[in-house]
């Protein structure tokens, strides 16, 4: 499929999406569609860096910080309207990220993933005795309840949850675009024998910097609606332990080789997560997905895309 | 006596106390046919990474088609038109075999000329190089599907397909049998053939010498010998070097 028409198929299917939350029009639906739409831009952030690339980061969460807490500080600061802050939030998260990799590129496997949960306990650290943003009293964003767009009253969960939607997109749109070019390549090969890559010409530094700033700032742009999400931002929540967890357990239980591998896997685990929240607590979430991605790790260690690929292979002759 | 290609002057390198380098003096002409040899660890293998940037040499300099290149990264020197295989055959082995032709073609070649080429253009020279070393029919296979002779010959045709001035060919033959090393032996003279300047490194002295238009031999990082490979063996230095 050509790059052009896979764009105007993913936004045809955003629309579907957003058509039929709009015909149960049930708000809730929206609240629990938006955290699974936001594991899907995590999820398809992390795997830039860490599926196609082969680094591991731990620190997801202090990407996704980054990006709420940007937003709570425009919020004092200088309010601007939601999209606005997305891109100021993908910008600061990106430039956190190049910084990230240029300090920490040159360590490889174990060490490069010990740093990246570094970087969010330091992080963590800084927001907490940061009194502008609340500290670690946490700070209030109020919202209004709804939207006026021409007239008409839209609630503002639908607003956000709209938000989200095209920047899932956008995300899925980069990570197949990436994917079919020459920067994809690059990543492969990054991924498979780094000397061998710099050998055959490949700057590897550099693409490698190109993944951890893009993937930082679709991070970032996941966590800056966050606060007007909640509306009521502290620490503990926005570095909270499960967006490390999901960020890495989605990808890897979808497949890490593809787009559509995070997708699958953060809509079914996002899903997942929504029911037990409702019917069981919400404790049961971070237990679910470490299950899961045992279980998987044992199966299916390629994942769902993998381990059906691998039984399509052994059904051809 | 023409402008050296490659011009290595009193290159020296050390790990820790280990001495593997130690001011090495070696030009390499256009077009000629170098074979390298020496006892292992004697710093074959440190000296192509000092040359392709694997390695950054401490004291001393390269100098590569007329351009100092100390210092530069290793994609760096690959788009000025230096290529190498490895010891260790190191496919990308999660691409198929086209696809790791397609690499350099993606890389060091559009660096170097600033063209795009196009789909079908990168096609039609991933084909060649495979068509070159015999690989045709394998292009949508995965490297684990090779055999250990194919493999090499993957390694080799990655280098060749960055479109090198000077290819370094570091054990390219190590555990083959004769017949493959015959097969490799062939494609490199047809590569030499074609203007590409080669550097082979082998223990195989029976295919170093009917490759070679001249040889050079590394003990301890030292160059003990330099000249014609017939007379080089008979270098009484060599012959305590190899046989104590």
């Amino acid at each position: 499929m050509q790059s052009r028409t896979f764009i105007l198929v993913t936004i045809a299917v955003a629309a579907a999406v957003f058509a039929v939350a709009q015909l149960v029009s049930n708000n809730y639906l929206f609240f629990a569609g938006y955290t699974v739409l936001q594991f899907v831009v995590l999820a398809t952030a992390w795997n830039i860096l860490g599926g196609y690339c082969g680094y591991v980061n731990f620190g997801s969460a202090a990407f996704f910080a980054v990006g709420a807490y940007s937003s709570v500080f425009l919020h004092k600061a200088y309010p601007l309207p939601v999209p606005a802050l997305i891109l100021v939030a993908g910008f600061i998260a990106g430039i956190v990220g190049f910084g990230m990799g240029y300090l920490t590129l040159r360590l490889r496997g174990s060490f490069f993933a010990i740093a990246t949960l570094a970087l969010a306990v330091v992080l963590q650290t800084l927001v907490t005795n940061w009194d502008f943003v609340g500290g670690s009293r946490g700070a209030y964003v109020i919202r209004p309840n709804t939207l006026d767009v021409f007239g008409y009253q839209i609630p503002y969960i639908e607003y956000l949850f709209l938000q989200m939607l095209v920047l899932a997109t956008i995300a899925i749109a980069t990570a197949r675009t990436i994917e079919r070019s020459r920067l994809g390549y690059g990543f492969a090969t990054i991924r498979d024998d780094e000397l061998a890559a710099e050998a055959a010409g490949v700057p590897t530094l550099r693409l490698k910097l190109i993944a951890t700033t893009l993937s930082g700032a679709l991070m970032g742009m996941a966590g800056a609606p966050f606060p007007y999400y909640l509306g009521f931002l502290q620490p503990q929540s926005a570095f909270a332990l499960e967006y490390a967890v999901n960020s890495i357990a989605m990808p890897m239980i979808g497949g890490t080789g593809s787009w559509i591998g995070p997708l699958i896997g953060a809509v079914l685990l996002g899903t997942i997560q929504q029911v037990a929240t409702v019917t069981i607590s919400s404790a049961v979430n971070v237990l679910i997905v470490g299950v899961l991605l045992v279980a998987f790790v044992i199966i299916a260690p390629n994942g769902i895309v993998g381990f059906v690929q691998n039984l399509m292979r052994k059904g051809r002759p | 006596m023409t402008e050296p290609l490659l011009r290595i002057d009193q290159v020296g390198k050390r790990f820790g106390g280990f001495v593997a380098l130690d001011g090495i003096v070696l030009d390499v002409a256009p077009g000629e046919r170098l074979g390298l040899i020496g006892p292992n660890g004697s710093g074959k293998s440190t000296l192509v990474n000092c040359i392709c940037g694997t390695l950054q040499n401490e004291t001393g300099s390269v100098t590569f088609d007329g351009r100092k290149i100390d210092g530069l990264a290793a994609h760096q020197r690959t788009i000025l038109g230096l290529a190498r295989s490895f010891q260790l055959p190191r496919p990308f082995h999660s691409l198929s075999v086209a696809d790791n032709l397609r690499i350099p073609l993606l890389y060091a070649v559009k660096a170097r000329s600033g063209s795009h080429l196009s789909a079908g253009q990168l096609n039609d020279h991933c084909v060649e190089y495979l068509r070159l070393v015999g690989l045709d029919h394998k292009a949508a296979k995965l490297p684990r599907d090779l055999t250990q002779v194919e493999m090499r010959k993957l390694e080799l045709a990655r280098a060749i397909a960055a479109e090198p001035k000077l290819l370094i060919a570091d054990e390219s033959m190590a555990g083959l049998s004769h017949s493959e090393i015959e097969d490799i032996l062939k494609l490199l003279v047809a590569l030499s053939e074609r203007g590409i300047t080669i550097i082979l490194i082998e223990h195989i002295m029976s295919a170093v010498m009917s490759f070679s238009q001249r040889l050079v031999v590394l003990v301890s990082g030292k160059k003990i010998a330099d000249g014609k490979p017939d007379e080089v063996v008979r270098n009484p230095e060599v012959e305590k070097a190899y046989l104590g």
